[in-house]
């Protein structure tokens, strides 16, 4: 049989559907019934560049408001040789991931303890769920005046907010870990002679992990957003700081260069995540 | 080795909505070591919350447990717990989980692999040590259960519908395991169950159970598990003599459920 060109490369690039799925007859509705659409990504992916390149070449775009995708290219080659504004490409990345990481890491390290305390303690539960249940709901950013009269707009503000924005979504995430057991895990392990630690280590512990990891994927991305809009608002380096220099002067290449790291960076955080997350909790949705 | 002694146990729930259920009204028995207990009894008549007592999951209202001579208010690995499902530990292997008992108990690594290995052994998972609790059909996770819970080496097993979730082969020949288990360690067995085939193929005694308030409606002495030891099960559920019991408890049961829906209601079932 002779498979049309669309066919053949849906099948060597191995993303047509595969054993069962195949087969099925009914499939609206039917989730698993659908594929991942890789093909389709790839073409999405590739007509987006082709409109951007054509729209700038044959001057459908003002490249005032936005470049075309070789003058990007050429900011991107200058600026990781010669820097920008007293700091290589890298070094303003890392300065933004440098301030995740250490706010994120934080805002974990107190946050899963709290919510798990939170979980398995009524007085700790009282205590915290109105500071938790106000705090929550408001944008980290809403901070950055006070961040920055607390301690101007050095890295500690950077960190503090991020630890912000981190710790009550891990709270939450870490407490909904804890309630997530089945009473039945516990009333076994009990009955197994487990004490109250051996418990909370064997039991408790592992079976909070696929909450907290959705946590610390949530907690990530929004860590990402917040750090890129506080270097907007306050800071002398980070991709954030990038884009908004670059905003002053009208240099656009240089601002979609910085987006469109934000977002291949944001991207990779959340597939590494995945990985992760895949390696470490292998029974996740499967029981 | 000990008795275990029910004595007048009662349990009332006050529901959020100021109902109260009586889930237990004076249930009383003693039981010998080394005896099968099945309890049998529709939806709602008490059955798990007489578990969770004997467990020390539960205080009842009035009334105690004594195991030999000792009163049974907490939980402990005195009584090892079997329930329907979702009991393992998902994050460790079949060996882990079977190991958790001992490893809790602070028994040496070499002597906790041994114990594994028997286990194993005993109710057929040879090759499943190191395999994830998610890539098991569920008679083998419940094969895990039995085995985590005999790693303890408990005086009492207590069994919460344990093979309510299986299919009916797979029940069967867990219902096989169970017997020889029972058997090979001589341990006191309390079987809850849904099936009255497998009440009276399993329970060496039985109480049937009624609800509204729960109480023990009727108690049997059954030859059928002795049977089941030596003979074929078909063999011993296909007798005249079993299925003429069956029979009698099944009509009791449905008796049950008339009072408790009503003659009229009852028919339209
Ligand atoms: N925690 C509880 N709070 C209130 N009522 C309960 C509770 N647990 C059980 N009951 C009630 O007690 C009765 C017996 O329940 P249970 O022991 O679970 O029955 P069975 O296991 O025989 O189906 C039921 O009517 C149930 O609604
Ligand atoms: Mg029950």
């Amino acid at each position: 049989m002779n498979m049309s060109l669309l066919e053949s490369f849906k099948h060597y690039s191995g993303m047509s559907k595969s054993g069962i799925n195949k087969q099925k007859t009914t499939t609206f509705g039917d989730t698993e019934a659908i594929g991942k659409g890789r093909f389709w990504s790839i073409i999405s992916v590739f007509s987006l560049a082709v409109v951007w390149h054509f729209g700038s070449t044959l001057g459908f775009i003002n490249p005032i408001f936005w470049p075309a995708p070789s003058t990007v290219w050429q900011q991107f080659i200058t600026i990781s040789q010669d820097g920008y504004r007293g700091f290589t490409l890298w070094e303003h990345i890392w300065a933004s991931l440098y301030r995740i990481l250490v706010g994120f890491s934080l805002g974990c390290l107190v946050g899963i303890p709290l919510g798990f305390a939170m979980g398995l303690s009524e007085k700790v539960r009282g205590w915290f769920d109105p500071i938790v249940e106000f705090f929550r709901p408001i944008p980290p950013l809403a901070f950055i005046p006070l961040v920055i009269i607390w301690s101007g707009i050095g890295e500690r503000s950077k960190i503090l907010l991020i630890f912000f924005a981190a710790l009550w979504i891990m709270v939450i995430a870490a407490r909904a870990g804890v309630s997530s057991i089945k009473l039945n895990k516990i009333h076994a392990a009990h009955s197994l002679g487990a004490n109250k630690r051996q418990i909370l280590q064997h039991v408790i512990l592992p079976n909070s992990l696929p909450e907290i990891f959705t946590g610390m994927r949530v907690a990530m991305g929004v860590c990402w957003g917040t750090v890129v809009a506080a270097e907007l608002v306050a800071a002398n380096s980070g991709v954030g700081y990038m884009i908004m220099v670059a905003s002053k002067f009208l240099a656009t290449d240089i601002v979609v260069l910085g987006v469109i790291i934000v977002g291949l960076i944001g991207y990779s955080i959340d597939i590494i995540m995945r990985k992760i997350e895949a390696k470490l909790i292998p029974w996740k949705g499967k029981s | 080795m000990s008795a275990l002694n029910a004595n007048h146990i009662s349990m009332t729930f006050d529901e959020p909505n100021g109902n109260r259920v009586e889930a237990l009204q004076d249930v009383s028995f003693n039981l010998k070591q080394g005896e099968l207990l099945a309890i049998l009894g529709p939806s709602g008549c008490g059955k798990s919350t007489l578990l969770n007592i004997i467990a020390g999951f539960l205080a009842p209202t009035s009334g105690a447990v004594i195991n030999g001579t000792t009163k049974l208010t907490h939980s402990g690995p005195d009584r090892g717990m079997v329930f329907q499902q979702g009991a393992l530990f998902e994050w460790m292997n079949v060996a882990e989980n079977i190991a958790f008992g001992p490893k809790m108990a602070g028994v040496s690594s070499e002597e906790t692999s041994k114990i594994v290995d028997d286990l194993l052994d005993t109710v057929g998972l040879q090759d499943f040590g190191d395999k994830a609790i998610y890539e098991l059909s569920g008679g083998m996770q419940q094969r895990v259960a039995l085995a985590r819970c005999l790693a303890n080496n408990p005086d009492i097993i207590l069994m919460d519908e344990p093979l309510g979730a299986l299919d009916a082969l797979t029940r069967e020949k867990m219902q096989s395991l169970v017997l020889k288990l029972w058997k090979d360690t001589g341990k006191t067995i309390i079987l809850i169950t849904h099936s009255v085939e497998e009440a009276l193929f399993l329970g060496e005694r039985l109480f049937v159970m009624a609800p509204r308030p729960g109480r023990i409606k009727q108690e049997y002495r059954l030859p059928f598990a002795e049977e089941g030891l030596t003979k074929d099960p078909r063999e011993v559920k296909t007798s005249a003599e079993f299925i003429a019991k069956r029979e009698e408890v099944l009509s009791m049961i449905w008796g049950m459920e008339e009072e408790i829906m009503g003659n009229n209601q009852a028919v339209g079932i």
